[in-house]
């Protein structure tokens, strides 16, 4: 082959699924463009975005590509239910990997600023946000995660496919709209 | 149950890795800390955060990925002029070209729909083919200095190369933003 045909086969394979992300993700920056006010009250709040979104990605992403190769190799059955041992336990690791992760960038955050000298909410507020964050878009996403991949499976859809693009699309809208909400919530339960 | 599956052997593998993803993470939370003015006072750019950050890291590792296939099926050498290497490299760039301005103009129309953009529409379009191209080519020497490093140290590039590539695609995404920001606002 050469580097033209090459480089035209994969701009062909790859502009559908980018535009798709790009998509999703402008619509994320809508919502992270929304929280101007929340920005401005809460500082540190978006030093932490970046951590809060790449671990979204990393852990459900994981979780979609374990779940897609356990599939092929027949270890779980393709049904949604918590009573299958394996993908209990696929499905709590990453719940806990996800929340634990957040809350650990959180107190690394608030160190970070403190040591720097920049302005800092609280820490209790910053790890409550992470806390409620990592719970609220961990049930969203890993239903999200779990449910296409299965009914992806049982249509005769690549599960290893399906679960890369799931995620990098509605995993940082669904972050930034449960960071959103919980911030509102923490600084309306007076924590700003 | 086998440690593939338990909540344990899970934790195991993918704790230390989280962890040190999230320190690269924190270096891009602290560049937009710093520019934290400048992002309220144009929340156009705010909107184009997550997308650059995203497209970066989309671009690099849809790159990794073949790559490592190319790699593993024995199609690709290191060298400069190999077809794979070279025709993806291509591809990578032109991609970014093709999605950039789009990703500029859709972040604009978006706030404009719901409040002021604050910056004319040619400023945006401007600000993200910038960032996009410049991230295509940085996401290009990462990628593929990280594919020979998996190949130098007998590692398997499908482990190692995506979630690094992804990561620090997301911290110079940030930082190229930001370049572009200053260089044309």
């Amino acid at each position: 082959m050469t580097v033209r045909e090459v480089a035209v086969g994969a701009y062909r394979e790859a502009l559908p699924i980018l535009l798709v992300s790009a998509t999703g993700g402008l619509f994320a920056g809508l919502v992270l463009g929304g929280m101007e006010a929340e920005i401005a009250q809460v500082p540190g709040l978006l030093l932490l975005v970046p951590a809060i979104l790449a671990t979204r990605g990393n852990v459900y992403g994981s979780l979609g590509a374990r779940l897609g190769s356990a599939l092929h190799q027949g270890l779980i059955d393709p049904a949604v239910t918590l009573r299958d041992d394996r993908l209990r336990g696929a499905v709590v690791a990453a719940l806990l990997n996800g929340i634990l992760v957040s809350v650990i960038a959180a107190v690394l955050a608030v160190g970070l600023l403190r040591f720097l000298g920049r302005p800092v909410a609280p820490l209790p507020t910053l790890v409550g946000i992470t806390f409620l964050t990592g719970i609220l878009s961990g049930i969203l996403l890993t239903t999200a995660v779990v449910t296409v991949v299965v009914v992806g499976y049982r249509r005769g859809l690549n599960p290893d496919t399906l679960a890369g693009p799931v995620v990098t699309t509605t995993g940082d809208l669904v972050g930034l709209a449960t960071l959103l909400f919980a911030t509102r919530l923490i600084v309306w339960l007076g924590g700003g | 149950m086998e440690s593939h599956f338990s909540v344990r052997g899970i934790t195991r593998t993918m704790l230390p890795l989280l962890l040190a993803l999230t320190v690269i993470e924190l270096g891009s939370g602290l560049v937009l800390d710093t520019v934290q003015g400048t992002l309220l006072d144009y929340p156009t750019l705010l909107v184009l955060v997550p997308v650059t950050i995203g497209m970066a890291g989309n671009l690099g590792s849809i790159l990794a990925a073949r790559l490592s296939t190319a790699f593993h099926l024995g199609l690709l050498s290191f060298d400069p002029t190999d077809d794979q290497l070279g025709g993806n490299a291509v591809a990578t760039v032109v991609l970014a070209v093709t999605l950039f301005p789009l990703v500029g103009a859709g972040a604009w129309g978006l706030e404009w729909v719901v409040a002021d953009p604050a910056l004319p529409l040619g400023t945006v379009v401007l600000i993200a083919l910038t960032s996009g191209v410049a991230l295509a080519v940085l996401a290009v020497l990462v990628t593929v200095v990280t594919t020979y490093g998996a190949y130098r140290f007998e590692l398997d590039p499908d482990d190692v190369v995506i979630p690094i590539v992804t990561n620090v695609c997301d911290v110079l995404g940030v930082i190229v933003l930001f370049g572009a920001v200053w260089a044309i606002v």
